[in-house]
């Protein structure tokens, strides 16, 4: 048995703090001590993007790093973009686009869309398709997607 | 996973001790490759040491002569410099061309090369720029550093502090990547400077390596016809299912053909 360690991080503005094992990734955090499922582990394997969060603002993969390395740091997941009543603009692109088909990808997507687009307010198709390297559909929907994070990052650049 | 104890010192010093004081102890810095080996318990070291508090690794300084990029800068930080666009774009470009955004996010130019992966990008434009490894011990060049397969000149307990990259006349990067990781299947990179040419291959043997027959051909006429003919050898070459040794073979000088191009 080695030691627990403490986090101590915000998620979606508020602080949170616990005792964790070292080897806790971080979605295994959000998902199982904060109750955030909207977060997906899909491959486990850092490469489908399902996972993806933002920690200071840029997107990462959440299977791919320990709940002890955010420390200080603020974190963002799907539930602190919108509400189901006032969806974030790249989530009512999404539904207004059809971007997505079973959904599962969707979380990640549009985490991966919202730090895209914040540094790239009209990007072309190519861009996207660049950007979305990260992140995987398997209902190979992209085309949607592509035109929903088009559709996202314009209402974003207005909002 | 297996468990293991955490250590976040706030000092290459202090890491370095931690790290001297046990041999299973392993250093995590943006974790894209340990991490998920450490899953597949490749990799089960019982101690992490976290170098992201240890201040001043993170950072590029730019001269007319030297780029200089802290161990812990990560490859998005990289590919976003200005002054590394300005000064040496090809490192830019390599730097935007590994994994995805998010792995970028992440990953740092002193994870890996420690790494030394055979098919990671930064090898190749190390040794092609002449650059040199600076550690909390000693400066090791680029040609001394990787020394085989996930193998480099690091001795145990020590600690790459930041990578000095000479500016060179031209230089271009250019991958054939798998499509699946962005890994190299084979990677050339080209540079030319002012006392000589440096063509450096990465993804296509179990180590990085440089090609003199193309090197030479390239000082006499620098284009991309000169090299058109020269094939490095199949065998050695890397042969799994995503690409045969002749397959790679072939690539090289297509990737290296086209990395002279980009130079012009």
């Amino acid at each position: 048995m080695v030691g627990n360690v403490s986090v101590s991080f915000a998620v979606n503005g508020e602080p949170v703090s616990a005792e964790v094992e070292p080897r806790t990734l971080l979605v295994t955090f959000l998902r199982e001590h904060l109750g955030l499922t909207g977060t997906h582990v899909g491959c486990d394997t850092s490469q489908c993007g399902a996972c993806c969060v933002h920690l200071d603002g840029r997107s990462v993969k959440s299977c791919t790093i320990f709940a002890v390395q955010a420390n200080g740091r603020a974190v963002t997941t799907i539930e602190g973009l919108g509400t189901p009543e006032n969806l974030h603009p790249m989530q009512a692109a999404f539904r207004e686009h059809h971007g997505l088909q079973c959904g599962f990808c969707t979380p990640g997507m549009i985490m991966s869309a919202v730090d895209f687009a914040s540094r790239n307010p009209a990007p072309s198709d190519s861009e996207v398709r660049h950007w979305l390297e990260g992140n995987i559909c398997r209902c190979t929907g992209y085309q949607n997607i592509v035109e929903s994070i088009q559709a996202g990052a314009r209402a974003m650049a207005k909002a | 996973m297996r468990e293991f104890a955490y250590h976040l010192p706030k000092s290459l010093a202090e890491a370095a001790q931690l790290l001297s004081a046990n041999p299973e102890a392993k250093l995590i810095a943006g974790g894209m490759t340990l991490i998920p080996t450490m899953k597949q318990r490749l990799a089960t070291p019982t101690d992490l040491i976290d170098l992201g508090g240890v201040g001043g690794l993170v950072g590029i300084q730019a001269t007319e002569r030297e780029v200089v990029i802290g161990a812990m800068t990560t490859h998005a930080a990289v590919a976003a410099s200005a002054d590394v666009a300005r000064r040496i774009p090809a490192l830019a470009t390599l730097a935007g061309g590994i994994g995805d955004p998010q792995v970028r996010h992440r990953g740092t130019i002193g994870g890996s090369i420690s790494n030394n992966d055979p098919a990671a990008d930064y090898p190749a434009g190390l040794v092609a720029l002449a650059a040199t490894v600076v550690t909390d011990k000693r400066s090791i060049a680029a040609d001394d550093f990787f020394t085989g397969m996930f193998e480099t000149a690091l001795e145990l307990g020590e600690i790459v502090k930041e990578v000095r990259f000479r500016v060179p006349e031209r230089a271009a990067y250019m991958k054939f990547p798998n499509p699946a990781s962005r890994y190299a299947v084979a990677g050339v990179f080209v540079a030319r400077h002012t006392d000589g040419i440096r063509v450096a291959v990465t993804g296509a043997a179990p180590v990085v390596f440089r090609v003199p027959e193309m090197e030479r051909a390239l000082a006499a006429r620098f284009e991309p016809a000169a090299i058109e003919s020269i094939r490095v050898p199949a065998d050695g070459l890397n042969s799994d299912l995503h690409a045969s040794a002749e397959y790679r073979s072939h690539l090289v000088t297509v990737m290296a053909r086209r990395a002279v191009a980009a130079c012009l």
